[in-house]
């Protein structure tokens, strides 16, 4: 059974890293991160079948990042799941830390499955993992996670339709949909919408959820899992920079991180 | 003399590796999947093959994930889509992973022919080359392409892009001729001028050699079927010997082989240098023989070009 408190806890305690983290990086962005925060606690708290001791584990499922940008959430996940200390997360973005601007298996950080952060890609490499995955008989799941302004990228559809063409049902790609980029909202930047219309008719099992509501998402997410003969997305409406009250939804906040004065009443507002 | 497309050695070679290896998958682009002669390999494994239309950004990221996932995906696709319509794919999500993607660059050149300059790839060794993690292949003739897909798989842990044509084109070397990647291959000796080539215009530097003999000049022709990593060992052993060289290649000659010869030069044994290649146009609608001629890519060309290096040696 699962214990949401305890989720919205660590979602917490993970908030609070992204932002101390981001504020000693001195760049970074920090609105996606934290809007992020709990469908990633969902992910390595409870969907995920991995092994943090264990990082090349055969049979663990594979997350794809495809937004490399909101590294920080990622990284803090993978530190309080167990893949590397805690304290290491004040080495982002930093020369010689494992913890890159965008996500750099080279420089050897477990729990990275793919260097990524040219928006646009990471659906099409979950397509690959799908398709040999299915290939092999291996009951592994791929998971992919997208921006809504990444959706604006064409390579997306290419993916998203071989997707479909292949039933990939061992695929659920997850939207942030936080209805802004870092040029402004979303649909004065170039309107995406009818975004749930547009996935069902390259072929894809649409969900809904509350991005910022740790049991609709897990409960969400175990949909996708039953759904057979077509690949599932999740569209999470999250808000950018969510707990955070004074920056909620405030797209400035998008591509930029907290000066280290203001640490302090960020994590207030966290309370 | 036998004639045949370098096209037809790929495909060759890559039903011929599958078979021992089973990891092998091939991956269908942009409707050419029987004109890149992948089709031999969909025939023989249908169940390994994946037709992915024409969409060459995803067929990379696709690639990559089956890398990913154990396999060695093959994808084939004309060299200008293959190599700049995907160029961030492969620098992202297949270079940077340093996944073993093996990516045909079919129908390169200018000798696709009437075609036009939209089709004639003339800039993907430039490209690829630039990518950290990629080795390039670049075979002579149909024999050789086999040859190159086999250490693609067996010779390279990582990327590999393997640059082949469209034409038939003179299969004039042995299948016994050991293919090293990263090694190249003396084919004729010589002491007054070395010519170094890259592709089918190994063929032409050695008919100009055999005229270049009548005239009393001895070049030694060398064939670089791997473009990176260059054979600087032989590059600088050869400026040493004969001090001076003309390089080939069906390509611009901004940034291309010719280029990535002349940075080892003059890095360590500069001497005079003269460039076939295509220079700094596009081409145009024509028979592969006229267009190659046309652009001074034929024997003729390579012999002024080694007149030329010669008053300067």
């Amino acid at each position: 059974m699962v214990n949401i408190n305890e989720l919205e806890a660590k979602a917490k305690i993970i908030r609070a890293d992204v932002i101390k983290s981001l504020a000693e990086a001195g760049s970074g962005h920090l609105g996606g991160s934290l809007g992020l925060s709990d469908v990633f606690v969902s992910l390595y708290f409870h969907i995920l079948s991995h092994k943090p001791s264990k990082p090349d584990w055969e049979n663990r499922d594979r997350l794809i990042l495809s937004i490399g940008h909101v590294a920080p959430v990622f990284y803090a996940s993978l530190a309080h799941a167990g893949y590397f200390p805690v304290s290491e997360l004040m080495t982002l973005r930093k020369l010689g830390s494992r913890l890159q601007g965008h996500p750099g298996k080279e420089h050897g950080l477990p729990g990275i499955e793919l260097s990524a952060g040219s928006l646009g890609q990471g659906l099409s490499v979950a397509v690959g993992l799908a398709l040999g995955a299915k290939a092999d008989k291996k009951t592994w799941r791929v998971y992919s996670i997208h921006g809504d302004g990444e959706l604006q990228e064409g390579s997306i559809w290419e993916a998203a339709m071989s997707a479909a063409h292949y039933k990939l049902d061992n695929l659920t790609a997850l939207v942030d949909r936080n209805n802004v980029q870092i040029d402004g909202k979303t649909s004065d930047v170039m309107e995406i919408e009818p975004l749930a219309d547009k996935w069902k008719a390259f072929g894809w099992n649409v969900l809904h959820c509350n991005g910022n509501n740790i049991k609709e998402i897990i409960q969400t997410y175990e949909k996708a899992k039953m759904h057979k003969g077509s690949p599932s997305v999740i569209i999470a409406k999250t808000k950018m920079g969510k707990g955070v009250k004074s920056i909620e939804a405030d797209y400035t906040w998008h591509g930029k991180p907290p000066k280290i004065e203001q640490v302090e009443s960020f994590l207030k507002e966290l309370e | 003399m036998n004639y045949k497309p370098t096209r037809l050695g790929f495909g060759e070679g890559l039903k011929e590796i599958a078979v021992k290896n089973k990891n092998i998958v091939a991956l269908g682009a942009a409707d050419i999947t029987s004109s890149v002669s992948v089709d031999l390999f969909a025939d023989a494994f249908p169940e390994r093959f994946y037709s992915l239309g024409i969409a060459e950004q995803n067929i990379m990221g696709v690639a990559a994930g089956l890398a990913m996932a154990g396999k060695i995906p093959f994808v084939a696709t004309y060299g200008v889509f293959a190599a700049l319509r995907t160029t961030d794919q492969i620098r992202i999500s297949i270079c940077y992973n340093n996944l073993p993607v093996k990516i045909g660059g079919a129908h390169a050149g200018i000798s696709v022919g009437p075609d036009g300059a939209t089709h004639q790839a003339l800039e993907d060794i430039a490209v690829m080359r630039v990518l950290p993690n990629m080795t390039i292949l670049s075979p002579c003739d149909a024999t050789q392409a086999k040859l190159a897909v086999i250490a693609a798989v067996e010779q390279v842990p990582g990327p590999c892009y393997i640059r082949f044509g469209r034409e038939a084109v003179p299969d004039f070397t042995s299948p016994e001729l050991p293919f090293m990647v990263g090694k190249a291959q003396i084919m004729r000796e010589g002491n007054d001028v070395s010519i170094l080539s890259t592709g089918h215009l190994t063929f032409e530097a050695l008919e100009a050699a055999k005229i270049l003999a009548n005239k009393g000049i001895n070049a030694r022709v060398i064939n670089f079927h791997t473009i990176k990593p260059i054979d600087e060992n032989l590059i600088i052993k050869t400026a040493e010997k004969t001090g001076a060289i003309v390089t080939c290649e069906e390509h611009q000659i901004f940034g291309g082989f010719g280029s990535a010869v002349t940075e080892v030069l003059a890095k360590n044994y500069p001497v005079p240098v003269e460039f076939i290649g295509m220079n700094d146009k596009f081409g145009e609608s024509g028979q592969p023989e006229e267009l190659m001629q046309k652009y001074g890519m034929k024997a003729d060309t390579i012999i002024k070009a080694v007149e030329k290096v010669l008053i300067r040696k």
